[in-house]
């Protein structure tokens, strides 16, 4: 694959590229669709895809495709140079070096200090019929925990093996692989006021790390546990956050880390390096080489090692994130935030593995130091609730009221909202409960306990 | 039509396709370029080409689809995924039928922006970049994109169906961020079509200017209130609400699985007999519209609520097979590596006979909300939300102070049937909308909706 790479940075010099990056990407996946005790549908799939950065002077352009010949590269090679003309003189515009102090090599794992177990080996031996079975038993699992888990809407598993191979006119070159899989399912329950969902979810790097039952019976757990769900009161009080639903807001903060918004002027953490900006429960960081992290890998999108950030200790923000766009912008070094979503997209600033330290206390004692208010188990509405600027949102959420220290009646249709600052500052405490949870990037966070936000329902 | 796979080939694959069994089996072929580009600090940056090309091969055998798909449209690997669809079937080999083509009817378009010089598309972002800028000296950052896409498709299935289309899609969007002191405001439009570059031809720095408005507006704007009260919802965009707690509950496929609270309810009258309401992928040029649906099938013009009753579902072709019915052309699919499923093409509530003015005056105390940044629903339970992008309090029947941070939450059934006023304006609005993983551009209309009553979530306890 590499050679594609190289060939291709070396079309971009001739269709008039100053320097050239080339990102080449081949993936094979699975993904199986079950319902009703019955597979619904069979996926298999490679596809295989090309994308070239191309820089003229200051200038820089992308293109994508997916024709690999020798002269569907240079029909690329001559678009991407045609895309860099069209764009304005951008100063800070330039091709990354390679690191002279962490070089990245060629071997699957990369460099030295790369992680180890990015790839589960075995994932080829499982047979479609196997897989599909696994994706049964999630749905048997759901349908079995209960008599009132009426139906699944649906229950998936689905892989990826990837191979990613980049080079560039500047010396960078890396290539390495990957895979993952998840399996999930949306449990149906029935109320006497209709019908209430609950998701299960379970990640990996291979079939073999999935725990179907698991994953089948949090489906289950978390629709019972909402019938019967009224409207909350209006009020302020003591909110906490389950894994998945803190996850969520943990990655809309790691949006306004990056240095790419904040040098812009689209971040609430703009100007606050050195600032307190979090409660001092809080430890967060970013970790590109963490082997459980699915955005691990030795090397960004553009080239440079990834590595492991602090972000928020002691209650202050210590960096945002780089890549090299942003560190010649901001006089800083790139921290291996380069990333891209496959090789249709350029790539741009953003987390890798955003990691909350595990606190002290038990989901139980949590609860317990809330006294009264509202564990959020779901939230809707995250795209269009929050305001990245300024960091000001308000989301529709569902979940269970705390009184007297404990669990009581489930809640819906209410909105909790606040802004990101302020509730990153009333974090109270942190949970012992972490977890993997890749809906807003790949994050893993225990429960955390906000002192106070406004929750409004009847 | 036939550009992207001959008859022959077509027929070679769908033989193999079938060659272990299975009741139907479908190639669809597709390719595509597009070009986007954005302003952002005054500066043309972002200049991305990219294309692609591909088929994708599905078999269905007792009630199981079984798909492959390939990069490129060299008929021996599209051949080759046809053997792979079929691979884990075991039955004995059936026969497609003779393809017959079918001449489809694409949107008329009058200049393909291919064929624009990419300087004036540039130009073009300079100058909502120079309007936006010049409506107050408070708007402190401007970005804006210009996209253009055209997609050519070709469909043969076993049943001789063998049809295509050919579609071309711009879009430009704005988005301003106003600043005074520490408050930081933003404000966003957008234009799009499924039409040429002569979408261009009228004002579109206008929306460059209404997105400045809208973050200068918000600059003055009060805490959003918090609590059950009415809620008028603006035209154009504001059809996303009726797209979310009414539109997803309809595609067959959530039917069918006991995943909407629709279920049952066809021929009920679910709302009052003012609403009627529509999905039409015909509407010329509008965003959402295409000659076929990505299964091939004629789109379609579907009167879903009539007079405040249910009257119809979206189904695709697995969905209509299962119940016996006739799809509605909403088979729709983002690419060749995706499987189709029901969706809406262009949603709308039909005109209706209150003035706009007249219904805010009727409120006391309420809550206009005039365009949204998006909104979710769990088809299943009903329960839906929506981020409010543009909202102002209605005070004694008047529109009085805009607020910032406003959710609207609440269930699709209970706000339908509380729907008790729709405005005589009518406008349709571009979207994406997002399902089972797959992105597709859908219209979304409605003139003045007035809700009874509905949960507004702001901070303002």
């Amino acid at each position: 694959m590499i050679e594609a790479a190289r060939r291709a940075v070396e079309a971009a010099r001739k269709a008039g590229a100053g320097e050239a990056e080339a990102y080449l990407a081949e993936d094979s996946g699975r993904e199986v669709r079950v319902h009703g005790g019955a597979v619904e549908s069979l996926t298999a799939a490679t596809q295989r895809g090309l994308g070239i950065r191309a820089w003229i002077g200051k200038r820089v352009g992308y293109a994508y495709g997916t024709d690999l010949s020798a002269s569907g590269i240079a029909s690329l090679a001559e678009r991407a140079a045609e895309a860099a003309r069209i764009a304005d003189e951008d100063e800070f515009a330039g091709a990354p070096s390679p690191d002279p102090g962490a070089p990245v090599g060629l071997s699957d794992m990369g460099g030295e200090g790369a992680p180890d177990g990015l790839s589960d080996p075995t994932i080829g031996e499982w047979s479609t019929g196997q897989l599909a079975e696994l994706a049964l038993e999630i749905e048997r699992a759901a349908l079995g925990a209960d008599a009132r888990i009426v139906g699944v809407e649906q229950a998936v598993y689905a892989d990826s093996s990837e191979r990613v191979a980049i080079a560039s006119s500047t010396g960078i070159e890396g290539e390495y692989s990957s895979s993952s899989c998840y399996g999930y399912l949306q449990a149906l329950a029935e109320s006497a006021g209709g019908r209430e969902t609950g998701l299960g979810f379970g990640l990996g790097r291979g079939p073999a790390a999935l725990e179907p039952a698991t994953i089948g019976l949090e489906g289950a757990e978390r629709a019972l546990a909402m019938i019967g769900a009224e409207k909350p009161a209006s009020r302020a009080c003591p909110v906490v956050l389950d894994p998945t639903v803190a996850a969520s807001f943990i990655g809309l903060i790691g949006r306004g880390l990056s240095a790419g918004a904040v040098q812009r002027g689209r971040s609430p953490f703009a100007g606050r390096v050195g600032e307190e900006v979090a409660g001092k429960a809080l430890t967060l960081y970013d970790d590109g080489l963490d082997p459980e992290g699915f955005a691990s890998s030795p090397f960004d999108g553009e080239g440079v090692p990834r590595r492991r950030t602090p972000l928020v200790e002691a209650k202050t923000l210590r960096t945002y994130l780089f890549d090299t766009y942003a560190a010649r912008r901001g006089d800083a070094s790139s921290t291996g935030n380069a990333s891209r979503a496959g090789y249709r997209s350029q790539p741009s600033v953003s987390t890798s593995n955003l990691i909350v330290s595990p606190g002290s206390l038990g989901f139980k004692e949590l609860l317990a130091e809330a006294a009264e208010g509202v564990v959020v188990t779901d939230v809707a509405g995250l795209h269009s609730g929050v305001n990245p600027v300024s960091g000001v949102f308000s989301v529709g959420a569902s979940g269970r009221a705390i009184r007297d220290g404990e669990l009581a009646e489930p809640l819906r249709e209410f909105t909790i909202a606040s802004d990101l600052v302020s509730m990153l500052r009333a974090v109270s405490a942190v949970g012992t409960d972490a977890r993997w949870v890749p809906f807003s990037g790949s994050v893993k966070t225990p429960s955390l306990l906000i002192g106070e936000m406004t929750v409004a329902g009847s | 039509m036939s550009k992207l796979i001959d008859s022959e080939v077509a027929a070679r694959v769908l033989s193999r396709a079938l060659a272990n069994g299975g009741e139907f089996a479908e190639v669809f072929t597709e390719r595509n370029a597009g070009l986007t580009m954005a302003i952002d600090e005054s500066r043309i940056e972002a200049v991305q080409s990219g294309a692609a090309a591909g088929a994708g091969v599905r078999v269905i055998s007792d009630g199981t689809t079984y798909f492959s798909h390939v990069d490129g449209l060299d008929p021996d690997d599209i051949e080759r995924a046809a053997d792979e669809a079929a691979a884990a079937l075991r039955a004995e080999r059936s026969a497609p039928q003779a393809l017959g083509a079918i001449a489809g009817t694409p949107q008329t378009i009058e200049v393909p922006p291919a064929g624009v010089p990419a300087e004036r598309k540039a130009a073009l972002l300079r100058e909502l970049d120079e309007r936006a800028r010049g409506a107050g000296g408070e708007v402190a950052q401007f970005t804006a994109s210009y996209a253009e896409a055209h997609r050519e498709v070709c469909v043969a299935n076993s049943e001789g169906l063998f049809a295509g289309d050919d579609r071309t899609r711009v879009r430009i969007g704005a988005q301003a961020v106003a600043r005074r002191g520490d408050l930081v405001e933003t404000g966003a439009e957008t234009l799009g079509a499924h039409r040429g570059f002569e979408l261009f031809d009228d004002d579109p720095g206008a929306i460059a200017e209404d997105a400045a408005r809208k973050a200068l507006t918000l600059l003055d704007a009060a805490p959003a209130p918090a609590g059950s009260m009415p809620v008028v919802v603006g035209g154009g965009f504001g059809g996303v609400l009726f797209h979310e707690m009414t539109g997803h509950g309809l595609e067959a496929d959530h039917i069918q699985k006991g995943a909407s609270v629709y279920i049952g309810k066809l021929g009920e009258q679910v709302a009052r007999p003012l609403l009627t309401a529509y999905d039409d992928g015909r509407l010329p040029n509008e965003w959402g519209s295409d000659g076929i649906d990505d299964e091939g099938v004629p789109t379609q013009k579907t009167r879903v609520i009539e007079e405040g009753r249910l009257t119809a579902y979206l189904y695709d072709g697995v969905t209509a097979r299962r119940e016996g019915v006739a799809s509605t052309g909403n088979g729709r699919r983002e690419s060749f590596r995706h499987l189709p499923v029901p969706r809406m093409t262009n949603t709308y509530i039909a005109p209706g006979e209150a003035e706009p003015e007249a219904m805010i005056a009727e409120v006391e105390r309420g809550f206009y909300a005039v365009s949204f940044a998006g909104g979710q629903v769990d088809p299943a339970t009903g329960d839906f939300v929506f981020g409010v992008s543009e909202g102002y309090l209605i005070e004694g029947g008047k529109v009085t102070r805009p607020c910032r941070g406003a959710t609207l939450i609440g269930n699709c059934l209970e706000a339908l049937g509380a729907i008790d006023a729709v405005g005589n304006d009518f406008e349709i609005k571009t979207g994406i909308c997002g399902k089972a993983g797959q992105r597709v551009p859908v219209g979304t209309g409605q003139g003045h909706v007035r809700i009874a009553a509905m949960t507004v979530g702001g901070t303002e306890v």
